[in-house]
């Protein structure tokens, strides 16, 4: 067995990063792949709390890398599933208590044991982004239809360039249709267009990812949720399915204009 | 009133054309390192060495960056005076 390291990252902070993570490691995992989620950003971690699993942590990625534990300790099994297991960051840490290397060396660990590999990179671009990035095989970008989100995206995404883990593919999270339908939301198209990258996964904005990490329980295990969908068809594309994008998007033509006019607020 | 016929005709730019537009721009500086002000003194220093070699009319001339891909481009339009009609020389 031979995993593929998949680095999660967007620039800027607030995007989805983590619960993106944690939705395509549930839907690998729950496709009977064996998954294990790495949370890369030490001192504000938060994949623990997304996944359900912030009460079992002992040991964290730190204790791994300074050899207060064996990396098996540290790691925490999610009993929802047959095979999902996550390595917490430390809380009371900062950045530069691990090196890319480290993420390197551990991840070479982890790589015979695994079929994916997920890691949530931090915001950022400095230490964290690279500790990240370093072991990866494949970079997801993820972005918000936003000005300040798309253009984080395509500094990140030259970044990821640059350091040679691209082309990375990228998921348009919280995507608005009714914004969208009124002109008032990027499309994913403008967005594809502005970044010129390759598009994995458009995920609409849906309150049940609030719920769901209310209760710590990822939507991908609700299948029925648009956002769940999403994140199930995300994890087909990186196994290499052709699966096609929903539909979410009409083109605001002279109806859906004249429509808004003779409705104001209605979708 | 007008405001209101102006959008059922789509003639004024929805929030998302204007988010679009801006972008562009922000995401040429910020891949070049280059502002828009360096961009026009770039662009006046290249007619002045051409200028030098040959007869142009600055007012002809369009330099714009354009991108393909990822790529940015510089491309630049520069119609050469002639004495009999003009020639169109584009340098890539």
């Amino acid at each position: 067995m031979t995993a593929t390291v998949v680095t999660v990252t967007s620039g800027k902070g607030g995007v989805g990063k983590t619960t993106t993570t944690a939705n395509i490691a549930v839907a690998l995992a729950v496709d009977n792949s064996k998954v294990v989620c790495i949370d890369g950003d030490i001192g504000l971690r938060n994949l623990d709390v997304v996944l359900g699993l912030e009460n079992r942590i002992v040991y964290d990625l730190v204790d791994v890398v300074e050899g207060r534990c064996r990396l098996r300790q540290a790691m925490i099994r999610d009993k929802r599933m047959q095979e999902l297991f996550l390595i917490p960051a430390a809380q009371t840490r900062d950045k530069s208590s691990v090196s890319p290397s480290d993420m390197v060396r551990l991840c070479d660990e982890l790589r015979q044991e695994f079929d994916w590999i997920l890691i949530d990179s931090p915001a950022g671009i400095e230490r964290g982004f690279r500790n990240a990035i370093a072991p990866a095989d494949t970079v997801l970008v993820v972005t918000n239809p936003e000005v300040s989100a798309v253009r984080d995206a395509d500094r990140i995404i030259g970044l990821i360039e640059a350091e040679e883990k691209g082309p990375a593919r990228l998921i348009i999270n919280r995507l608005k249709s009714t914004m969208v339908k009124r002109g008032d939301m990027l499309t994913a198209d403008d967005v594809l267009e502005l970044l010129a990258v390759e598009l994995i996964g458009i995920v609409p904005d849906d309150e049940n990812v609030i719920v769901s990490t209310n209760r710590g329980q990822p939507v991908a295990l609700d299948p029925k949720s648009r956002a769940g969908q999403a994140f199930i068809n995300i994890s087909h594309r990186l196994r290499g399915e052709k699966v096609p994008f929903l539909n979410l998007e009409e083109k605001d033509g002279f109806f859906s204009r004249l429509t808004k006019i003779l409705h104001p607020g209605g979708a | 009133m007008a405001g209101w016929v102006d959008r059922i005709m789509g003639r004024t730019p929805t929030s998302a054309n204007q988010a679009k537009e801006r972008l562009k721009l922000v995401l040429i500086n910020d891949r070049t390192d280059l502002s828009p002000q360096a961009l026009e003194s770039l662009k006046n220093e290249i007619m002045q060495v051409i200028s030098r070699y040959i007869e142009i009319d600055p007012t002809t001339v369009n330099i714009s960056m354009t991108q393909e891909g990822r790529e940015q481009r510089l491309v630049a339009d520069i119609p050469i005076k002639q004495s009999k009609g003009s020639v169109r020389r584009r340098v890539g």
